[in-house]
């Protein structure tokens, strides 16, 4: 192997972003017919890379070859032409074209007068032969399921005669299932001599896949061995720097029915939220948990079935003010686009959902003392760096952001918590903080309800777990009850079939 | 080259780029003066000395600022929330058809100036709610809605002055009756040529100024205009804000028509307004659309056009300079904010 | 209702409809560029205004008819270069840019008339393109600048569909990081489309003057460029039905004129049938709002390398 053709090489790469280093001189080799992990945290540098091997930044120092051939810094093409194709972790598809428009797109000169539109179609079923990769050439992109837009994302860079595949967290949207089937079509596409780098944080399909693996840690290469000769727990303490956290939770303990859903949305949704109990929620994004997280955060209103709080029936103009009021704290999933107003300062958000209560306004007046006041004590209290009071939360890091959410949402004195995503692109320090506080405010009698799409995340910190798969929810399962391949055929929607 | 977004913009950044922007604007109507074939600071002289110059010309600009506070207000309430209304014109002509309907004697003495202006301005909201329905029902986009409207109501207005409000004194001009004088604005000095309407206007700036940065109002506003989502999430009632906003807004601008009518020209006519409520959009930008800003902004408009008057009668440069000036400056004002946020950078 | 047969019957009133629908499909065309490629262009308006009297001033100089509707086309493009940088690269609020663009073009209009001509009262003639007189008297009394709208209709749903060109605006309208994930530079590309789509709408203005009427007016566009963005939102962003969309409404138009003069003119205000056309946009609007599949990425700026 050691032999073998070099088919991309970055040598040295530096990239600074004001104050931060986002890649601090990064050596990286890919030889041909090899499969390499690009291991890291969030927040590791890993896209900082990515985005400058295809032109998307220019690194400030440093150089990247591309088949023994320099590659021009800042040119998306040039990458691209080197035949180096990118799988991003969001697709860049247009959802309103078809598999075949999208596959087309930038491959013919744009001066020419006519789509070869014949010749495309038959060179992607020869592709689609060739590489066992089916799809329909003429479905719109946005009616396909994510497997298959994954497909027509890795078929886009095979028609674009593509030796080198580079794929960004490509387990991410994926059941176990879906993963293991896309590890049988890299190991096929590397057999045919293509050269496969795939960046992730997952140490479990590292092991399964790599040869080798290049960790990143704080914008440098923490370490690069030879999969075979190392273990996921030495792999571990390259990535986080030292010897992993670990320590198991402790059990919750179970109290009444907070929060109960009967058969909502018709599809048999059943969902009993307990007190002191944390009860996660596994599955594949885009398979209903928008949908439930809506229901409980108050965006959207039951259509069927029913939803008791406390044993009361929600009231009929159920809505996110009247979950606030019911004492839901919601985390919301994207804390940039809904958690935060970005613009207002940190005390303007800190009364976002309870502005119009007694203690923060008088008639139609706001108190603003009373209101930068909560907000200088919500700062001390969870910690928040990076401004006060009277600071833009628009340029918090994620973790701070997430940390003024969530005193919002724990200064209410919730009984229940939705938590949706809560630790997503947050660094250690931050998703240790997060999910102590949750479990705190479970151990103090709140129904926690954990939504993510990290397995790991749910299965570490709930004590009940259902999945989630088109729209249908499991039962609850205890802790340790099923295995990691079992919740996945759950997650796939194979376990409902048998226990219909 | 990109943009690169700047977490905390400097002071300087914040106050230089638009300083820069109404040098820009000077520097443009300098250049457009020239290519008049006249001397460009003779020109930008004629202009401060024909706005500002005498007591006359100084009332002219007062007045003529009046209707652009309340539609400059108007728009930078309604932007401030992200609605477009493009309408104000429409808004301003309503609220002048309301005033000529209760103010030629269907009502008693006393009541008639604060019930014209209530039932103008309510009007007004009312005209904009069509829009801001059709935009949370339907998803139609109000700025294309608002302006369509804006060519219905004046020919409604030509219909109404042909017809029903036709003064019949008038001589064959469309004009309407004209007011009762207990439906007049008094002058606010007995022999100076200029009404209530504008000390109203300031107050009206000022009350809007209280509303946005003290009132639960005007934070659900701001909440709603810097990102929707996040405000319907925690459970900020978007439509119901939208709409309060909308009616604030509808009737600020109705006030202006109100105050055209009963403070200075007594009647309704086609000509009632020269696109105060397209101008409105320009003041409320140059103002960063705040609320007192909108008075500096509405005097610094209003100068300019009462003085390209009077330099077009002395220089010969066509009157319209005044509007390039200003399209010139609402562009040079909106890059300049942009680049507040936003650095260029290499790579 | 006998009367709307009778005009029904006359070839004057078919003539009517294509000539009406003229200026509204070239710049109905060039809206629908700009908003396939993802960004509004409220500027319409000003840019009609613009083209209208660019073309007629250049003619008025003593160029050639053609070399009127080409300077329209530059002048157009011009305005469009100045809301695509404005818009595009710098990423500012498509509305207000729009309609700065509006304003800007509108009194640059003015100004250059009153600059020109300080003196004229009434507006002076210029000698429009004539009637063709082929085909009949529908076809025959149109000139051949409406020839030419519908053949600009015809490329751009051919660019649009079939050629690379087309491919890569519409995924720049629906989701631009596809595009510069290919390595497509879509500033370009959105830069292009607001010149191309922007120079359309200043024929559509130029055909108002160098067609339909032989002078320039102040007012001459009111509110047809609104109008049109009415047509494309009607038209579902699709170029044959908004073709569709513009003769309807040309019909309608034609139709309300020829009405004033019948029994039921002598019943009902002027006004209202010319407010007819604004009304009948904001009901198209109501109507095919819900239906319509708006462009993913319409006025969405797209920021290279932002999450």
């Amino acid at each position: 192997m050691q032999a073998q053709e070099v088919v991309l090489r970055l040598t040295g790469i530096t990239k600074r972003f004001g104050p931060v280093l986002a890649n601090d001189g990064i050596d990286l080799a890919l030889h041909r017919g090899e499969v390499v992990a690009l291991l890291g945290e969030n927040g590791a540098g890993k896209t900082t890379l990515m985005n400058i091997l295809f032109g998307q930044y220019r690194a400030d120092a440093g150089d990247t070859q591309a088949f023994g051939a320099a590659l021009p810094p800042g040119q998306p093409r040039a990458a691209l032409m080197a035949g180096i194709g990118m799988v991003h972790q969001h697709f860049t598809q247009c959802g309103a074209l078809t598999v075949l428009e999208n596959i087309m797109l930038g491959r013919e000169s744009l001066w020419q007068t006519r789509l070869g539109r014949a010749k495309a179609r038959a060179r992607l079923a020869q592709l689609m032969a060739d590489f066992g990769l089916t799809v329909d050439p003429d479905a719109r992109v946005g009616d396909l399921s994510v497997g298959e837009r994954q497909r027509v994302e890795i078929l886009k860079a095979l028609y674009g005669e593509a030796r080198v595949l580079i794929l960004d967290e490509p387990t991410a949207v994926l059941t176990p299932q879906e993963a293991e089937a896309l590890f049988v079509t890299l190991r096929r596409l590397v057999a045919q001599g293509l050269s496969v780098l795939f960046i992730s944080h997952k140490l479990g399909e590292v092991m399964a896949l790599a040869d080798r693996c290049v960790v990143l840690r704080h914008g440098r290469v923490a370490g690069a061995v030879r999969v075979a000769e190392t273990n996921p727990a030495a792999l571990a303490a390259m990535m986080v720097g030292g010897d992993l956290p670990g320590q198991a939770v402790p059990p919750g303990r179970p109290g009444v029915v907070l929060l109960s859903l009967r058969n909502v949305g018709g599809t048999g949704v059943d969902l009993d939220l307990r007190a002191g109990t944390i009860t996660g929620l596994a599955g594949v994004s885009g398979n209903g948990q928008a949908a439930l997280a809506d229901l409980i955060s108050g965006l959207a209103r039951p259509l069927a079935g029913q939803m008791t709080l406390g044993g009361q029936a929600v009231p009929a103009d159920w809505s996110p003010r009247r979950a606030v009021q019911a004492g839901v704290g919601r985390i919301p999933e994207d804390r940039h686009r809904q958690g935060v107003v970005g613009d207002f300062t940190l005390a303007e958000n800190a009364v976002l959902e309870r502005y119009g209560e007694a203690g923060f306004a008088r008639g139609p007046f706001l108190r603003r003392g009373a209101i930068r006041d909560f907000a200088a004590g919500l700062i001390g209290k969870y910690d928040v760096r990076g401004g006060g009071p009277e600071t833009a939360a628009r340029g918090l890091s994620g973790g701070n952001m997430q940390k003024v959410i969530l005193g919002r949402v724990l200064e209410a004195g919730p009984k229940i918590i939705l938590a949706n995503q809560p630790v997503r692109g947050l660094d250690v320090g931050a998703i240790a903080y997060v999910q102590s506080q949750l479990i705190a405010a479970r151990d103090q009698g709140a129904a926690v309800l954990l939504i993510s799409e990290d397995l790991n995340e749910v299965l570490d910190l709930s004590d009940v777990v259902h999945v989630i798969s088109k729209g249908r929810l499991s039962p609850g399962f205890a802790r340790g009850e099923k295995t990691v391949a079992e919740l996945g055929l759950w997650m796939a929607g194979e376990g409902f079939d048998h226990a219909a | 080259m990109r943009l690169e977004p700047i977490a905390h913009p400097s002071l300087a950044r914040r106050a230089g780029l638009p300083a820069l922007a109404l040098l820009a604007t000077l520097l443009s109507a300098m250049a457009l003066a020239a290519l008049a074939g006249a001397n460009p600071l003779a020109v930008l002289g004629q202009i401060a000395v024909g706005a500002v110059g005498s007591k006359f010309a100084l009332l002219e600009t007062l007045n003529r600022a009046t209707p652009l506070i309340f539609t400059g207000l108007a728009a930078a309430v309604a932007f401030r929330a992200r609605l477009w209304n493009i309408g104000a014109e429409a808004q301003l002509y309503l609220g002048a058809i309301v005033t000529v309907l209760l103010g030629t004697g269907a009502l008693p003495g006393l009541l008639v100036l604060p019930v014209t202006a209530l039932v103008a301005a309510l009007a007004g909201g009312l005209l904009l709610l069509g829009p801001v329905l059709m935009k949370t029902k339907a998803g139609v986009d109000e700025v294309v809605t608002t302006l369509l409207i804006n060519f219905i109501l004046l020919l409604l207005v030509s219909y109404l002055l042909e017809g029903p409000m036709k003064d019949p004194m008038g001589m064959g001009w469309p004009k309407s009756t004209p007011l009762v004088t207990e439906a007049r604005l008094p002058r606010i000095v007995e022999g100076l040529r200029l009404h209530w309407g504008f000390a109203l206007a300031l107050l009206a700036a000022a009350a809007i100024w209280i509303i946005q940065t003290r009132t639960k109002l005007g934070y659900e506003i701001r909440a709603v205009g810097l990102n929707i989502h996040a405000a319907r999430f925690a459970g900020i009632p978007v439509n119901c804000v939208l709409v309060k906003t909308a009616l604030l807004s509808g009737g600020l601008a109705a006030l202006a028509g109100w105050s055209e009518v009963a403070g200075l020209k007594g009647h309704l006519s086609l000509d009632l307004s020269p696109g105060f409520g397209y101008t409105g959009i320009i003041v409320a930008m140059l103002a960063l659309l705040h609320p007192l800003g909108v008075v500096v902004s509405a005097l610094f408009v209003a100068g300019v056009f009462v003085g390209s008057d009077a330099m077009s009668r002395a220089a010969g440069v066509p009157t319209y300079i005044a509007d390039i000036v200003l399209a010139l400056a609402l562009l040079y004002m909106v890059l300049a904010l942009g680049l507040t946020r936003y650095r260029l950078v290499r790579g | 209702m006998m009367e709307i047969f009778d005009i029904l019957l006359q070839a004057s009133f078919w003539a009517a409809v294509l000539r009406i629908a003229s200026p509204l499909i070239f710049a109905t065309m060039g809206e629908l560029i700009c908003e396939r490629a993802g960004v509004l262009n409220l500027g319409i308006e000003g840019i009609m205004v613009i083209g209208a009297f660019t073309g007629w001033i250049a003619v008025y100089a003593g160029l050639p008819l053609w070399w009127g509707v080409g300077a329209a086309l530059l002048a157009g493009m011009a305005f469009g270069l100045l809301h695509g940088v404005l818009v595009v690269p710098f990423g500012l609020s498509q509305h207000v840019v729009g309609l700065g663009i509006t304003l800007l073009a509108t009194a640059t209009a003015s100004f250059a008339y009153r600059l020109i001509l300080p003196e004229v009262t009434s507006p002076p003639k210029i000698e429009p393109f004539q009637p063709l007189g082929l085909f009949g008297p529908i076809l025959g009394a149109q000139t051949a600048l409406t020839y030419a709208a519908f053949g600009v209709v015809a490329v751009v749903a051919y660019v649009l569909y079939r050629t690379p060109l087309g491919l890569a605006l519409r995924a720049c309208g629906d989701n631009p990081a596809a595009v510069a994930a290919q390595g497509l530079s879509v500033t370009g590309l959105r830069l292009g489309a607001v010149m191309v789509g922007s120079g359309l709408m200043a024929v559509g203005g130029a055909f108002l003057t160098l067609s339909a009427f032989s002078s320039f007016f102040f007012e001459m566009v009111n509110g047809r460029g609104w109008i049109c963005i009415a047509l494309v939102v009607f038209g579902g962003w699709g170029p044959g039905k908004a073709l569709l969309g513009a003769m309807l409404f040309a019909g309608f138009d034609a139709l309300q004129v020829r009405l004033q003069q019948t029994g039921i003119g002598e019943i009902l205000p002027y006004q209202l049938f010319l407010a007819l056309p604004y009304i009948l946009s904001i009901l198209a609007l109501i109507l095919m709002s819900r239906r319509a599949q708006v462009p993913g990425a319409l006025m969405i700026p797209f920021r290279k390398g932002e999450r």
